[in-house]
């Protein structure tokens, strides 16, 4: 195990997946496609990375509040993150959670962790960029990440 | 650790239960669960609504609309409705495919059946259906909310899409954030007395002020002070657009010119916060990061983002006046339907025709595939066009004012004017 922590939860439910961490807060309209879960902010250090069913560390969402609609239609089309690890209560990924799971019974769990716990999780992340860090959450809000 | 639930009244608890029928229990249920995320633990009323759903981003924001309709949804306050997936009738002109057109117009269909006002704008602030001071509101759309809260100063929150629409069923948002007058406070002040006087009072300062603040201050409320004109209304759109896309930011002030902000005081309600002077070389840097590209050719000089004013349309008017646009260069301006008629009716839009412009209505190229999918050299004066373009559109972006835009779109390779920047 490279890593273990654990956090608030905000949207209850336990997932499993690839890790990707950054310090940088993004925005899912003109910053995630979709279509094929592909990170497409150019500005953002995750750019061209893919969220789909990977485990997705950010500190929060920013900018358009169309945020929550593209983030509904990844959940619908199965891009979508397989969870949420923040450092906030996002209301925009937290909206998109509790419509997804009325709509498609598709929740996408959500943890708050303090920002220490985000910075290790960025700087785990760093060491090994090559994607292979695997990240576990459970429903009580641990978060373990090892490798594959 | 889980979050606590919000205390709601017998009347809430009545909509929750089903009283008012399906659709006010499942935007109510929304609503409900959603105040914790607020830092509510009850909700308040609200008198109106800017719906931001209305962007149709595929199957599941029309399976979505369409499900409030079968349940019966009706807005319970005066709800204007944001920019839709598609010009409405205006769509064949443009690489929009018809598959897309018709599910964007049966979103648009869905939102009116609620009873909602086809306004189909990013600038509501700018129609006759503007909420006014001190009005409690749901908008979302982030430079609605951040114009509403500073310059007209109703109350709004950053509210998602999908939540804006279930609060405007139910009438009821968290009672949090902007809502409250405590929490509309400057928390930092950004001193402009080092900007001359000349860019002041330019246009073309209030995008790159924004992508600033958005950029450097995001999470804040920033005091703007020093500046002694007022800004216009769009010098005030331009400024919200460029901090919401950058940053979150959802309010601001500028000392002596905002309805919260007579004074710097008041501004800061008493408060103490730190005071950031801005250099100019900040200011440069900030403009420099809304272009992407040295290329020195366009394709598209893209202008209304937010939606084009009146106002707006009469100043392109004299910029185009018995000129022609280049050959290789398509100008393009979005706006609204209510808008354009304006500018039909008082000769504007036909000078802009004649130049050789097109105007496209009720959306905008970030929300519907107008210039289909190859890559796009655009030009622009929006920081908000500027922001979302490269990852939205693919698009290389050059940044520069309107006069700029013109003067490329005339000659068709880039043409700026540095001179108040030096």
């Amino acid at each position: 195990m490279v890593w273990k922590g654990d956090g608030i939860v905000a949207v209850p439910g336990s997932a499993s997946g690839v890790l990707l961490a950054s310090d940088q807060p993004l925005s899912f309209w003109g910053g995630y496609d979709p279509t094929s879960g592909e990170i497409i902010d150019r500005r953002h250090p995750l750019s061209g990375r893919f969220g789909a069913n990977a485990i997705l560390a950010l500190p929060a969402t920013r900018g358009s509040s169309t945020t929550t609609a593209v983030l509904l239609e990844s959940i619908r089309s199965g891009f979508a993150p397989s969870a949420f690890v923040t450092t906030s209560m996002d209301t925009f990924l937290a909206l998109a959670s509790v419509v997804g799971a009325e709509l498609y019974r598709k929740p996408i769990p959500m943890v708050v962790v303090a920002d220490g716990h985000l910075a290790e999780l960025v700087a785990c992340y760093r060491d090994s960029s090559d994607g292979s860090l695997i990240a576990r959450l459970e429903t009580n809000g641990a978060i373990t990440v090892g490798r594959q | 650790m889980e979050l606590p639930m919000v205390d709601l009244t017998d009347a809430d608890e009545a909509a929750l239960a089903g009283e008012r029928g399906p659709a006010v229990r499942f935007a109510m249920s929304v609503v409900a669960r959603m105040a914790p995320f607020f830092g509510a633990d009850e909700l308040l009323d609200i008198t109106a609504a800017h719906i931001d759903s209305t962007v149709y981003m595929g199957e599941s924001t029309l399976e979505f609309a369409e499900r409030l309709v079968d349940l019966g949804a009706r807005v319970a306050v005066p709800s204007t409705l944001n920019v839709s997936g598609v010009d409405e009738h205006g769509w064949r002109q443009w690489s929009v495919p018809p598959d897309w057109a018709m599910k964007a117009q049966r979103q648009m269909r869905a939102y009116e059946a609620m009873g909602c006002i086809p306004t189909w704008t990013c600038a509501p602030y700018q129609t006759d259906y503007s909420p006014s001071f001190g009005q409690q509101i749901a908008s979302g759309e982030s430079n609605a909310i951040v114009y509403f809260n500073s310059v007209v100063g109703a109350r709004t929150e950053r509210y998602p899409d999908l939540l804006d629409i279930c609060a405007a069923i139910v009438g009821r948002v968290p009672k949090a954030g902007l809502h409250l007058r405590e929490n509309r406070a400057g928390t930092i002040v950004l001193n402009l007395d080092k900007v001359p006087t000349a860019l002041a009072c330019d246009d073309s300062l209030y995008p790159v002020l924004g992508h600033f603040m958005g950029s450097r201050f995001a999470g804040h409320v920033p005091v703007v002070d020093g500046l002694v004109n007022r800004p216009t209304d769009d010098q005030f759109k331009a400024l919200g657009a460029g901090a919401a896309s950058s940053g979150a930011t959802a309010m601001f002030h500028v000392v002596g010119h905002t309805p919260e902000a007579p004074d710097l005081q008041e501004a800061l309600q008493g408060g103490e916060v730190p005071v950031h002077t801005v250099s100019m070389s900040e200011l440069r840097t900030a403009r420099e990061e809304l272009t992407t590209t040295s290329d020195t050719l366009v394709d598209v000089v893209l202008l209304g983002s937010p939606h084009f004013s009146v106002e707006e349309f009469s100043r392109l008017r004299d910029l185009v006046s018995g000129r022609r646009c280049h050959e290789s260069v398509q100008l393009v301006v979005t706006s609204s339907r209510i808008v354009r008629e304006i500018a039909a009716r008082n000769g504007t839009l036909d000078e802009v025709l004649r130049f050789g412009g097109k105007v496209t209505v009720d959306t905008c190229p970030l929300t519907t595939p107008m210039f289909g999918s190859r890559e796009t050299r655009l030009m622009t004066n929006s920081a908000k066009y500027a922001y979302y373009a490269p990852g939205l559109l693919k698009a290389s972006v050059v940044y520069g004012s309107l006069s700029d835009c013109v003067e490329t779109a005339v000659s068709g390779s880039i043409r700026i004017d540095d001179s108040l920047w030096r």
